[in-house]
């Protein structure tokens, strides 16, 4: 999930064929070049290859796919049944590599073998085969790698620009609008920017211990958070490049005086309102909760799947009293406490959205199924004008809900 | 151009899928399990497959779709689910207050060798299953046949562990509507009722996939068929099994264990069909066609007259689940038109007979393709080889549609970026008429668009 945004790369799901079928771009990760990524491609494995073993069937699929497609690097997602019967595939994807010539790399991905979290931790396994094999030279000192945005509706263009505008090269955007040799020369940035703390904090780590390189955790959604990465990766490099910080103060000036009189409309349309924020990782959440605060809202509840204990004491300190803070929830849950709180705003995944639609409550997807950019300044803007859209929606007079409304 | 690497040329691929025209087993059990009320459908394997499983029933049906999961950890795949399902069937009782748990399996739980039977009982000894409460199960294996095996497995499971014969015969028809949209369960039942039959369908997710906003998350919408009737499913006088792929081996079962006579039907999908089903419905209450369905079929047949003369011989390529398109393939005949490509990535013998009798001796270039390689990268080297004016599929025919430049109708599952499809039906005559309204609206808006100045023209 988090490599398949890596453009040029072939991604060969290793299983029956459902799990490529349910992965099949669904996610909206742009790409400004290759579409590679889009295509789904699996092993589709069957009732004789779980008895027989499927290795053969990979190094075959593999093979053609790579003939047929030329990609850069390949990418094997092993599935649950892989784990079980057996297979070899890092054999498979060593032979491959050495006869086609390109990286062919296993993704230990097994759906038993844990949680999400743990599927973050193998894609940064496979990313760390890959970085250091390119070369650095030509790096500018005043460099950064862009870590954990998948380019959803464009949201890498729109942070690179920033950074650019401020004299700092990217070398790599993983993954993001990724490509395989930025990747391999990802080593030579100077700093590496994390953003998604759950997906990417491994790389991020890997590398400022085995290459030095040290990273800075960021969050691109909200005024104030994208403001503050800016400001912290121009400050890092205050010394190696005059003028950064000015030129950084400009940027964030001019990008807040094109955008800050129609966020203060919204805002006067918003005010007041409550929100409900229930998204994948904390370090999220708590952008969220800036953004609303910023339109006005009130965040009556907030939760997250995959959280750590501390970053539910960083949120009950930065939510106001009185708002829920619940852990990996149930749609039950959910629902009880949307009605309860009287909420006008649920921001959540997929799974969620005719939840709220149900009781009435307007809804903003801030996972994969975003399709404006949501991060940097004018993700901001969009995400005012999203918000609005749903929560003044005249459908919600029509509900029970809103007929009570209109009475009292 | 998304699809830029496919050749027209036809390789050997044996080892490869791209692009599949089918998923997986479990997503069809879980579907069909949402068709009883008060069910919680649960995946025993590892969590991520429910959770595809229900974004994409909910991407397709824009409802809640909930469903437990054993979430298996490296323990389980190594000693077994036994533990994880004994918990969650405690624990989903406790919380969820369901009537039914209907488990699917998943290739995990399967290959590891998890017997659901002894589990289940071993529930029930424990007292973990309270009284008047059911836990049903079927395997459905992600390795073998597709998202259709899936859903007639589970329609199959629920007969197996619910149907029973009193000995006392009911004055009632069981009607297996197959994997349709919650608004064709719908109109199935309407015309059974007028014409007489005292129906009992299910599954049925009318009302559960199609709920109406009133405010409040019903966690158990009101539809879905009660486990009484299906009890009594076994004391009907006699089951319409519509569509052989998805609903014959429920069929078969419930004439197995309680002498229910059965008959097999396609799919109600166009006016031939449809026209079959009503015989049988009239068959069984002896009672004349109300003229307003005579009246429907009136209406249809004035309708297909009005348009065959945009129709005629129009090449169409289609693909999807067996049953759908063999009806399909049947309605594009009697509208005049040419199903020259029909390709299904769902595995299963009759497949190719059947689609040979729906198009008689019309169309005698079509080719028909099934199972493995039978992708949607197949299908586009088909109709780079030789093109179509239309095609007919699930969502994922759009990359074709635009790389090809193609009119594109959508119809079966799934449909992941339209809304609309689960609440108007494509069965009966009605639902003929609006299928056919699709395709000439299609075929009449590419015409429009790429017409010249001097001969785009106000009547068509």
């Amino acid at each position: 999930m988090v490599l398949y945004p890596i453009a040029d790369a072939l991604h060969l799901v290793h299983g029956p064929l459902g799990c490529a079928a349910y992965t099949w771009d669904i996610r909206g990760a742009l790409s400004s070049g290759p579409q590679l990524h889009r295509l789904s491609f699996s092993t589709d494995l069957r009732e004789m290859d779980v008895i027989q073993g499927g290795e053969k069937k990979l190094a075959k699929a593999l093979c053609q796919l790579i003939d047929l497609h030329h990609p850069k690097a390949a990418f094997v997602y092993s599935t649950c049944i892989v784990g079980v019967i057996g297979d070899d595939v890092e054999a498979v994807c060593r032979q491959v590599s050495a006869l086609k010539g390109i990286p062919v790399l296993p993704v230990h991905s097994e759906g038993f073998k844990g949680t999400k979290r743990d599927g973050y931790r193998a894609a940064c396994e496979a990313l760390l085969q890959l970085v250091g094999t390119g070369s650095t030279e030509g790096i500018s000192p005043v460099s950064v790698n862009i870590l954990g945005d998948f380019n959803l509706a464009g949201e890498v263009w729109i942070i690179r620009d920033y950074f650019e505008k401020m004299g700092i090269e990217v070398v790599a955007t993983i993954t993001g609008d990724g490509r395989v040799d930025d990747i391999r020369r990802a080593h030579g940035a100077a700093l590496n920017l994390v953003q998604c703390s759950g997906s990417m904090m491994h790389l991020a780590k890997q590398l400022q211990e085995k290459r030095g390189i040290p990273f800075k955790r960021v969050s691109y959604f909200g005024i104030e958070d994208m403001a503050q990465a800016l400001y912290d990766t121009a400050g890092f490099f205050a010394d190696k490049s005059p003028g950064i910080v000015g030129r950084t103060a400009a940027l964030v000036s001019q990008e807040l005086s094109t955008i800050m009189p129609q966020i203060a409309q919204y805002r006067r349309k918003l005010e007041g309102r409550k929100a409900a924020v229930y998204v994948g990782g904390a370090f999220k959440a708590f952008s969220l909760v800036r953004a609303l605060r910023q339109l006005g809202m009130d965040t009556v509840m907030v939760g997250s799947q995959t959280g750590l204990r501390e970053d539910y004491e960083e949120l009950r300190e930065l939510c106001d009293e009185g708002t829920i803070i619940v852990d990996d929830s149930n749609p039950l849950e959910l629902s009880s406490f949307l009605q309860e709180k009287r909420v006008d705003l649920f921001i959540g995944g997929v799974k969620e959205r005719p939840i709220a639609y149900k009781l009435g409550v307007g809804f903003c997807d801030h996972n994969h199924e975003r399709k404006e950019p949501l991060a940097g300044f004018t993700g901001m803007l969009n995400f005012a004008r999203e918000v609005y859209n749903t929560v003044a929606s005249p459908v919600w007079r029509l509900t029970p809900r809103g007929a009570m409304r209109d009475r009292s | 151009m998304l699809l830029r690497h496919t050749t027209a040329d036809v390789m050997e691929r044996s080892a490869l899928t791209i692009n599949p025209a089918k998923t997986c087993q479990p997503i069809g059990a879980l579907y069909a399990a949402l068709g009883v009320h008060n069910c919680l459908p649960h995946s025993h394997g590892s969590q991520g497959c429910c959770a595809y499983h229900r974004s994409t029933l909910t991407r397709h049906y824009k409802e809640p779709v909930m469903a437990g999961s054993s979430s298996f950890t490296e323990g389980s795949a190594v000693f077994g689910g036994q533990a994880n399902l004994l918990q969650a069937i405690t624990n989903m009782f406790a919380m969820y207050n369901p009537d039914i748990i209907a488990v699917h399996t998943t290739c995990l739980s399967e290959t590891i060798g998890d017997d659901l039977v002894q589990i289940i009982s071993k529930a029930r000894e424990e007292g973990k299953v309270p009284p008047g409460k059911h836990v049903i199960h079927a395997n459905t294996p992600s390795y073998i046949g597709s998202h259709v095996t899936g859903f007639s497995n589970m329609v199959k499971g629920i007969v197996t562990y619910l149907a029973e014969n009193s000995g006392r015969k009911r004055n009632q028809v069981n009607i297996i509507p197959g994997w349709v949209e919650p608004s064709d369960m719908r109109e199935v039942r309407r015309l059974s009722r007028a014409m007489g039959v005292n129906c009992n369908i299910f599954p049925d997710t009318s009302d559960v996939m199609d709920a109406p906003q009133t405010g409040r998350h019903e966690f158990y919408p009101r539809g879905g068929a009660p486990i009484e009737e299906i009890r009594h499913s076994g004391d009907s006088r006699s089951t319409l099994a519509l569509g052989p792929t998805a609903s014959e081996a429920a069929a078969l079962k419930l004439e197995e264990k309680c002498e229910v006579r059965s008959e097999v039907l396609e799919l109600p999908i166009g006016l031939v069909a449809t026209d079959r089903f009503i015989n049988a419905l009239r068959h069984r209450s002896g009672i004349r066609v109300p003229g307003f369905i005579t009246d429907e079929r009136g209406r249809l047949v004035d309708m297909i007259a009005d348009m065959h003369q945009y129709f005629y011989r129009k090449r169409v390529a289609l693909f999807g689940d067996p049953d759908q398109l063999v009806s399909l393939t049947e309605f594009l005949v009697t509208l005049d038109m040419r199903p020259v490509y029909i390709v299904t990535g769902t595995p299963g013998k009759r497949f190719e007979t059947r689609i040979r009798e729906a198009l008689g001796d019309s169309v005698p270039e079509a080719q028909i393709r099934q199972g493995p390689q039978a992708d949607m990268f197949l299908l586009h080297q088909m109709i780079k080889k030789e093109g179509v004016d239309l095609l007919i599929g699930n969502t994922y025919g759009k990359y074709i549609a635009r790389d090809e430049d193609i009119p594109f109708v959508r119809f079966g599952f799934p449909i992941l970026d339209r809304v609309g499809h689960s609440y108007f039906p494509t069965v009966a005559y009605m639902g003929a008429m609006r299928l056919a309204e699709k395709i000439l609206s299609a075929v009449m808006d590419r015409q429009d668009r790429n017409a010249p100045e001097e001969s785009f023209e106000l009547t068509m």
